[in-house]
């Protein structure tokens, strides 16, 4: 039954088992999920270590696995999920696996090389046949272009007129030796190639270009670029060299054009053959890399936890000592002590199953070192540890702040909340993460992997917020009004009160007066807030009050909570000095203080005063601090300055107490210590220690003491941010109604309704983005900081470290 | 008689509360998880109804009351009790 109230007793076991049963007692310990291996080899860097080797295996092989996974993802082959828990697997399988592995890799990487090339070899044929074409409809322009205009640096091959200029690339005889290159450029590469040509020819050129249309067929290549086709018409020989270092610059690639349409025609039948069977092929070669994937993803998951758990093993291995004659392992773990049984029953499974004779040996040793710090949790406490985690891990055996966190932190929340409406969104919203807890893991999104996890946080915030939204009457800033108010208007005026009809019609705001009879009924509303308030043109008034007081009474009950956990934490360790040395001090003061402060309020509520001579509270206990009583009037009740004089100076007392009293006392053993060992040749340097660890002890004391009086203060002023984030809520609320939706509501022509809609729509999506998510972190937030620093600095020391044990099962959940 | 108005809600969420608190954690069976739950119940008494308790105390004697608009004195002289 402490499990959770206290971090759970460990100790340290020595285990001993056979170099062949490692493996298999390692995995059960695994599965398990109870132990943390302690580093046996610290000295030793990781390459040094014994087993540095395999894990090299294993890490290649996570590699491969990764290599695989991404070809099958892009390939668009669904990865079924591994339900099979494999429990059995030995060392020999690591070579299998191994082997396996090399094998598939460069299969794969064969087929992806050729398929590459084979594509290649595609693109290229399909940019002839668009070339081919292109050139086609250029020629046949060109000779059209020719018989309509005679001039003579048009080019055109089959003009039946200039016979004499018959020209082609490998002529030479003519005046005018135009020749042409063909090629294919990409399509934004282009102006940059024209505008570089008219540079380097000054115009000596024709340029014609057209952008290559892919055809439906050609959906084989996965990205299309777009590239055009182009043919220059120049001059010379020379120029074509020229030519052909700029395509190489601007990786245009040319190809051999014949000028004649047969030639031509006879290249494209050519290139459409080639394309057919280059399809075929490249369809076959798809469908094999297909069924090489299916193969390996059917695999894939199984593989991928086997090899992690392989490697964890190793890992575990490394951690251990190795016996000179290499049969026998030595491990040390801490463990549970309530777990050692099923530690035992996992090993001697694991030597069963190796076929080893001897069963391990379990030895637990005494330790002086601190155990890890072990807190057994279920899924809806494992949220509330983590935040306290967040800030330190207790330490060994200290009180664990969560229990009392799963209510404390929920609550804070909802008093800066304080909307019952929006307390019923929460609630339904972390319903429906708690219903479908599955379905938002599987997305594998930080953030909602986050809500997830404080799924019960947020249902519990969201529960308790309802409460206090009752209790402020706050829904969407509008209040309920189930038991009638305690406050009525008719006795206000004439013949009972002051008012007649005149005064109405006066004054745009009236005071009611509950001195009148019959105004206050007498009763206060019996549940929260009165709902006159929220109609009130003076609501801030009475709220602020109200809420300041509230928030000062929340606070020193929170912080004399953490007190009392001190001494609960006294009293499990024994360490009954401090209880008289620091915890009661620390009670005393507070109490004389600010328990007294709470008293002042509470009897200023209870008790009816005269509102002329109400004493504020705040000069009440300023002026107490400061024994100043001059001014009259300024007195609760008849025996306030006695009082409060004994309760200053008791508290002033308190200061010393704390800040001497335990420095003295180790003082004083430490002579004694001294006087009984009589004097020796230690002594010297036993001196010098103590003087130096009472400087210690008294720097630590006073910073404490100094801590404690000022934190005392600046704390309970700190949780006046209950107040202030609660009015920031109500106000924000109050906005989003009065601004958004009663606009539309006051509509009355018919296209209200309309109106109303869109209205409603810009208020819902207000709401949850300002109101809920912005609201909500920044109250989750301040609530944190209360737990953590207001609360949590009264008895915590959260420096220890974390049970991390081998687990199988989290490694899996973190993949 | 004009105290029972006041002494009925005082009474209902005392009690309630009180039962929540100190007499329901006698009936949670044991099992690994009774302390937590037990934790929890008592925590989530005190603080509900400290809180419900500061709500009322704060009414108990107003020191001034409500400072209306007219038309509103208005509706609540005929609408209200």
């Amino acid at each position: 039954m402490d499990s959770f109230f206290r971090s759970e007793e460990m100790c340290l076991v020595q285990l001993f088992f056979q170099t062949e049963s490692a493996h298999n007692c390692i995995n059960e310990l695994g599965h398990l999920g109870l132990v943390q291996f302690k580093d046996l080899n610290p000295g030793t860097v990781a390459f040094q270590r014994r087993f540095v080797k395999e894990v090299k295996k294993c890490e290649e092989m996570e590699r491969i696995l990764r290599f695989l996974k991404n070809e099958v993802v892009k390939s668009n082959i669904h990865i079924p999920a591994d339900f099979t828990s494999e429990r059995i697997h030995l060392p020999r399988d690591v070579l299998d696996l191994e082997s396996s592995f090399d094998k598939l890799e460069k299969e794969l990487k064969e087929i992806n090389s050729n398929r590459d090339t084979l594509r290649q070899n595609f693109t290229q044929l399909m940019e002839i046949n668009h070339l081919l074409q292109m050139t086609d409809d250029f020629f046949e322009e060109a000779e059209s272009q020719l018989s309509i205009s005679e001039l003579p640096s048009e080019d055109s091959v089959y003009s039946s007129r200039m016979t004499s200029r018959r020209t082609s690339y490998t002529s030479t005889n003519g005046p005018l030796k135009l020749g042409f290159v063909a090629g294919v450029i990409k399509h934004e590469r282009f102006p940059a190639f024209e505008k570089i040509l008219w540079r380097l020819f000054h115009g000596n050129f024709v340029l014609r270009h057209a952008e290559i249309k892919p055809h439906e067929e050609e959906n084989m290549a996965e990205d299309l670029e777009k590239k055009d086709v182009f043919v220059i018409f120049v001059q010379g020989d020379q120029v074509r060299g020229k030519i052909r270092k700029l395509c190489d610059g601007f990786h245009a690639s040319m190809y051999p054009c014949p000028n004649n349409a047969y030639a031509r025609k006879e290249m494209r039948t050519n290139a459409n053959t080639r394309i057919e069977d280059l399809r075929l092929v490249l369809k076959r070669t798809e469908e094999f890399r297909a069924t090489a994937l299916n193969a390996a993803a059917a695999d894939l998951q199984e593989w991928t936890t086997k090899v992690k758990k392989m490697k964890a093993i190793y890992y575990t291995l490394n951690l251990c000592n190795i016996d000179i004659t290499q049969k026998l392992i030595v491990a040390e773990i801490w463990c549970p002590v309530s777990d050692l049984n099923s530690v035992h029953t996992a090993l001697i499974k694991g030597s069963e199953q190796s076929g080893s004779s001897l069963s391990p040996v379990v030895n637990r040793i005494q330790t002086k070192q601190t155990p890890p710090t072990f807190n057994r949790v279920n899924s809806f406490t494992s949220g509330f540890q983590s935040i306290v985690d967040a800030y330190g891990v207790g330490n060994y055996q200290e009180i664990n702040p969560a229990p009392y966190t799963m209510v404390t932190f929920p609550f804070l929340f909802a008093v800066m909340f304080g909307d019952c409406g929006h307390g019923l969104v929460m609630t339904l919203l972390a319903l429906w993460l708690i219903l479908h807890q599955e379905h938002f893991r599987k997305l594998k999104n930080e953030l909602i992997d986050m809500l997830v996890g404080g799924r019960y946080i947020i249902f519990l915030m969201g529960l308790f917020s309802i409460y206090t939204g009752l209790i402020y009457n706050d829904c969407f800033s509008k209040s309920f009004n189930l038991f009638g108010s305690s406050w009525s208007v008719r006795p206000m005026f004439h013949p009972h009160g002051p008012w007649t009809n005149e005064t109405l019609h006066d004054s745009g705001h009236l005071h009611l007066d509950p001195l009148v009879s019959g105004v206050y009924s007498g009763n206060p509303y019996p549940f929260g807030v009165d709902p006159i308030w929220n109609i009130a043109s003076n609501k801030l008034s009475f709220l602020n009050s109200y809420k300041m007081k509230m928030s000062v009474i929340m606070g020193v009950a929170h912080m004399l909570f953490g007190v009392t956990l001190s001494l609960v934490n006294y009293i499990f360790f024994r360490n009954l000095k401090d209880i008289a040395l620091q915890f009661i001090p620390e009670v005393i003061f507070m109490l004389s203080l600010f328990g007294y402060l709470i008293f002042l309020i509470l009897y200023k509520w209870c008790v009816a005063i005269k509102s002329e001579s109400a004493p504020s509270i705040l000069l009440l206990f300023i002026n107490m601090i400061l024994f100043d009583y001059g001014s009259e009037g300024a007195v609760l009740y008849t025996t306030q300055k006695p009082v409060q004089i004994f309760l200053v100076v008791v508290a002033v007392l308190m200061v010393p107490w704390l800040l001497f009293a335990k420095t003295l006392l180790l003082y004083r053993e430490h002579k004694q210590s001294k006087l009984v060992f009589g004097i020796s040749n230690q002594e010297a340097s036993d001196n010098r220690k103590e003087k130096v660890s009472m400087g210690d002890i008294f720097v630590y004391q006073g910073i404490h003491t100094i801590e404690y009086c000022l934190g005392c203060i600046s704390n309970t002023a700190s949780y006046l941010r209950l107040w202030a984030l609660s009015l920031a809520h109500a106000e924000l609320s109050e906005v989003l109604w009065k601004m958004v939706l009663q606009v539309a509501l006051r509509v009355t022509s018919g296209m209200g309704s309309v109106l109303l809609a869109v209205t409603f729509a810009v208020f819902a999506v207000l709401t949850v983005t300002i109101l809920l998510v912005m609201e909500g972190l920044s109250a989750f937030l301040h609530a944190l900081r209360l737990h953590w620093v207001e609360f949590q600095n009264k008895f915590y020391k959260g420096s220890g470290y974390k049970f991390t044990p081998l687990s199988f099962d989290r490694m899996r959940d973190m993949q | 008689m004009a105290e029972l108005s006041f002494v009925i809600p005082m009474s209902v969420m005392t009690l309630f509360w009180g039962v929540i608190g100190g007499v329901v954690p006698w009936f949670i069976p044991k099992g690994p998880n009774r302390g937590v739950i037990v934790t929890m119940l008592v925590l989530t008494a005190v603080c509900c109804y400290l809180f419900w308790l500061i709500a009322i105390l704060a009414q108990l004697n107003p020191l001034f009351g409500p400072a209306l608009k007219n038309d509103t004195i208005w509706y609540m002289y005929y609408h209200w009790p």
